[in-house]
């Protein structure tokens, strides 16, 4: 069975005034049907643009350097504009962090909706419409005929949310990318949400790309989680796998700064130092600064290895492995 | 809605009401009353029949009272030179005025707003820069000598087009106006371009800083997100936010167009109230100078009322917001 | 974007930071430079032109609408020609220049001066005498400036002091408006209730402690009103309401030409008119350049 989506040797680079900034170097995941992917990271470690390059939405003066992305075997990077226009929306549809930004506030909801499916198929209006209305009941909103005549101020930040996720699933895509969709929300909402997406993407199939900085939902939601690191992933595999035993120090860190219910009364461990500059990347391992086990060794860069079965790790010190060195 | 227009009502009644008492006691305390009522070449016992039957051995507050009532019944004096109604005078050359500013306000939108966009979306294209450099020229040139390198340039020295006057008119769904016949176009072409210089580089600026606010915007992302073509972008989600403060500010800067063609129509010879008011004033003739002020004060009242509505009409916020209050 | 190259402080003076921000662009430098030399050009008219064009011994009729370049009887070289009376008219528009300047920086220091304290006094004093004065200075904005104008010429009538005081008139509530906006943002500042706290006399607080915060975007309105000024009075010159015949400026020497533009005498007009242009150009250029400069919360 081919993956809905496989990425490999991604860099997407952008060229400022004051240099470049490889904000995705070197991505490398695959995803298959119905599969939902965690892709984890701090802000500015290129998990964002790894979700926009995808939709093909890099703008100047940033731009794919070289890789591949293959949705379902077809090649995306280098394809037309047009191509991807109609790629857009309709077989990868994209939702984005904050609700109450990505509807245009002077369109009313029929409208946003029904462009979107008109944008990729000749359909009567008044099909659209139902199906626009089909989709808003599907996510959960009461009165859906109601809310296609409201404008976005008139919903709240959840409701717009959904609004935004039954426009994501209403050409049915292969695949969606849905950017922090929860970070904007309330704790109540946030988890509403993250059950519909689910539970859509399980009924329709659809292979779901959920990019965070809050390990608590990923691991809530995603069957796989990729941690990336200064436009690298530097660890993925398995849910359990990664949050039970995680190889890569950065993961360790990430896991110890989150509260969770069964460590009460321990003490929340920082990652020291700060995110690096993208400008200026230091050779080699871009989190040995930052690393407690950060050796000579780690100026170069380290390689992908896969310790133990579908956990990979780009690392030369992985946590796990001191027995058996 | 309808209380919304109301006290709009009510605000612009107290306006008309503060302005007219400003203009009465700038005539009279500033400048002579008799000097406006009676013609220069009155004779003692003309002068004295005249402050008696106006009342101007009254009080003050009296005196205005008359003035109020004369005004409400459409009556503000006999022109000295014309020996007619001033008011009528002025309504007579109103057309004219009223085509020259539609004109020109429909040159700001259909040459401002292109390049304004343009200039926004490429803002770092040479012609861009091009653009915006010639706003600026357009925003220090002063009206009057525009208008008179345009004579040279296309009148004078090309000789494409009539230097001055109004040309032939025809009537159309009962408007008599020069739009409608080869040679009144002509005319019209010249002083419409001179009065429109400056709205032009007003729109352009201001397409222009909302096309960039707005191309920046999740809303925008969002629009590509979901496979739009770049017309359905622009033309849609782009043009509907940005024409809100366009639509605004050349509403009220409708106003200033009539204002300003007192210039434009003085270089033209255009047979408008501006030219009627440039005479007026140069030939002392006070009673056409009060019925203008009168008339602009009206015509700024319900030109900022009919901005409020449409500015309410085209965004739904505001809309909406004024139905729950 | 700076970061990451943001300069080390020296121990400079705010001028000599401010001078050294503000020439850093080429188009400021070359409009600050135009303007000072129309400036000088202006005031050492009398000692450079060839003629006086006030001076009815000094024109000859027979000179009248010579084309530029053209020789006058008097034997000098009429570089920009002449107008229908026989004026040389480089001469003409150098002394124009005087007029034209003097009347625009009169009006603008007396209406920045009359508007300053208005708009302090707003501020200062607040409620309803704050409101009713910025209701009158929203009143009088949303006229356009040209027609107030003109409607006020039509009333005083014509002459240097009386359009002097229809531009203090059309102007001061720009300054107004300005000044209370900066200083209602300085009111609500601590130091200043500090100020009041130690005693300190209200003139003494709004002079040494409100005022000097309003300054900066008093000159950057003082500048673009200025050339607004310099603008306006040639329009009325030029619509005949203006400065009188015996009093020149640029815009009763461009409305003296226009009637020979259409028999193609072009340059009693357009060399004027070319004047007022750089005069104002470059004072607006100057005014954006100071606003990129002193506040950078409006660049772009």
């Amino acid at each position: 069975m081919t993956a809905t989506l496989s990425v490999t040797g991604l860099h997407t680079h952008f060229f400022t005034r004051a240099g470049v900034v490889k904000a995705v170097d070197g991505v490398d995941f695959q995803i298959a049907p119905g599969e939902v992917m965690g892709l984890v990271g701090e802000s500015g470690s290129g998990k964002s643009i790894t979700g926009f390059s995808i939709m093909g939405l890099i703008d100047d003066p940033g731009r794919i350097v070289s890789g591949s992305i293959r949705l379902k075997g077809e090649e995306l990077v280098g394809a037309s504009d047009e191509a991807m226009r109609a790629i857009r929306g309709n077989r990868i549809a994209m939702i984005f962090q904050d609700p109450m930004m990505t509807l245009n506030p002077v369109l009313r909801i029929d409208t946003q909706m029904v462009e979107a499916i008109r944008a990729h198929e000749r359909v009567p209006k008044r099909d659209a419409l139902a199906r626009a209305r089909d989709a808003l009941g599907m996510v959960g909103i009461p009165a859906p005929e109601e809310r296609l005549r409201a404008y976005p101020h008139q919903l709240s930040g959840g409701m717009r949310q959904r609004v935004a996720i039954a426009i994501a699933f209403l050409n049915e895509p292969d695949l969606i990318i849905a950017d922090e969709p929860t970070t904007a929300l309330d704790v109540t909402i946030q988890s509403q949400i993250i059950h519909e997406a689910q539970s859509l993407c399980k009924r329709t199939g659809t292979a779901l790309v959920w990019i965070t900085h809050d390990l608590a939902v990923v691991a809530g939601i995603a069957d796989r989680i990729a941690v990336m690191y200064a436009g690298r992933i530097v660890e993925a595999g398995g849910i359990d796998a990664v949050i039970d035993t995680p190889l890569h120090p950065y993961t360790v860190g990430l896991l110890g700064s989150v509260p969770t219910s069964n460590r009460r009364g321990e003490r929340l461990t920082q990652i020291p130092g700060m995110p690096p500059n993208v400008l200026n990347l230091p050779e080699g391992c871009a989190f040995r600064e930052r690393c407690p086990r950060a050796a000579a060794a780690c100026h170069a860069q380290p390689p992908i290895a896969e310790p133990r079965a579908g956990q990979v790790v780009r690392c030369f010190h992985p946590h796990g492995q001191e027995a058996s060195r | 809605m309808t209380v919304f227009v109301i006290r709009r009502l009510l605000q612009a009644a107290i306006v008309v009401l503060l302005m007219s008492m400003i203009v009465f006691f700038g005539v009279n305390v500033v400048g002579d009353p008799v000097d406006m009522l009676v013609s220069p070449e009155a004779d003692q016992a003309e002068i004295a029949r005249v402050i008696r039957d106006f009342g101007l051995d009254r009080p003050m507050h009296e005196q205005y009272w008359y003035f109020l009532k004369g005004a409400a019944s459409g009556d503000l004096g006999n022109s000295f030179i014309f020996g007619q109604p001033a008011l009528k005078l002025i309504l007579h050359h109103m057309p004219a005025t009223l085509e020259l500013a539609f004109t020109a306000l429909l040159m700001a939108i259909l040459i401002g707003i292109p390049l304004g966009l343009y200039a926004g979306l490429y803002p770092d294209r040479g012609s861009s820069k091009a653009i915006m450099a010639g706003s600026i020229f357009g925003f220090s040139l002063p009206t009057f000598w525009v208008g008179l390198m345009l004579i040279m340039i296309f009148a004078v020295w090309l000789g494409w087009l009539p230097a001055t006057g109004r040309g032939e008119t025809a009537t159309f769904l009962g408007i008599e106006a020069s739009l409608f016949t080869r040679d009144g176009l002509s005319h019209l072409i010249l002083p419409a371009l001179n009065l429109a210089l400056l709205k032009i580089s007003l729109v352009i600026r201001l397409t222009r800083a909302g096309a960039r606010e707005a191309i920046s915007q999740d809303y925008i992302k969002f629009a590509r997100a979901k496979g739009l073509g770049t017309g359905r972008i622009v033309g849609v989600h782009l043009m509907k936010n940005i024409m809100i403060p366009v639509v605004t500010v050349l509403g009220l800067e409708f106003g200033s167009l009539i204002a300003f063609s007192v210039v434009t129509e003085t270089i033209f010879a255009w047979p408008g109230m501006g030219k009627l008011l440039i005479e007026a004033i140069l030939q002392l003739d006070r009673p056409i100078v009060v019925a203008y002020l009168m008339i602009i004060v009206l015509l700024f009242v319900v030109i900022n009322l009919v901005v409020d509505i449409l500015y309410s009409l085209l965004d739904p916020r505001v809309r909406l917001g004024e139905q729950g209050a | 974007m700076t970061d990451g190259t943001l300069p080390i402080p020296k121990a400079q003076s705010p001028f000599r930071r401010f001078a050294s921000e503000f020439f850093e662009s080429w188009i400021a430098r070359v409009a600050l430079f135009t303007l000072l030399a129309i400036i000088v050009l202006a005031l050492a008219a009398p000692w450079i032109t060839p003629q006086d064009p006030y001076d009815l011994a000094q024109v000859d009729v027979l000179d009248g609408r010579l084309s530029p370049g053209s020789e006058a009887f008097a034997g000098y070289t009429m570089w920009l020609g002449s107008d229908g009376a026989g004026r040389d008219l480089y001469s003409a528009i150098l002394y124009g220049l005087r007029i034209s300047l003097a009347v625009g920086v009169a009006s603008g220091v007396i209406a920045l001066i009359i508007g300053s304290l208005i708009g302090l006094f707003a501020a200062y004093a607040g409620g309803r005498i704050e409101t009713i004065i910025m209701r009158l200075v929203d009143l009088q904005l949303s006229f356009p400036a040209a027609l107030t104008a003109l409607i006020l010429v039509a009333i005083l009538g014509k002459g240097i002091d009386k359009i002097i005081i229809a531009l203090v008139l059309v102007q001061w509530a720009y300054y107004a408006r300005t000044v209370r906006g900066s200083a209602l943002v300085e009111r609500r500042k601590e130091y200043i209730e500090a100020a009041t706290c130690l005693g300190l006399s209200h003139g003494r607080i709004v002079m040494r402690h409100i005022m000097p915060n309003c300054l900066a975007p008093l000159i950057v309105v003082g500048t673009v009103q200025t050339a607004h000024a310099i603008a306006l009075e040639a329009t009325l010159s030029f619509l005949g309401v203006g400065l009188p015949q015996t009093e020149p400026s640029l815009g009763v020497l461009i409305a003296n030409g226009y009637e020979y533009m259409l028999s193609g005498r072009y340059w009693i007009s357009v060399f004027p008119g070319l004047a007022l242009l750089l005069t104002i150009v470059s004072i607006n250029l100057v005014g954006d350049r100071l606003r990129d400069v002193l506040n950078p919360r409006l660049s772009k």
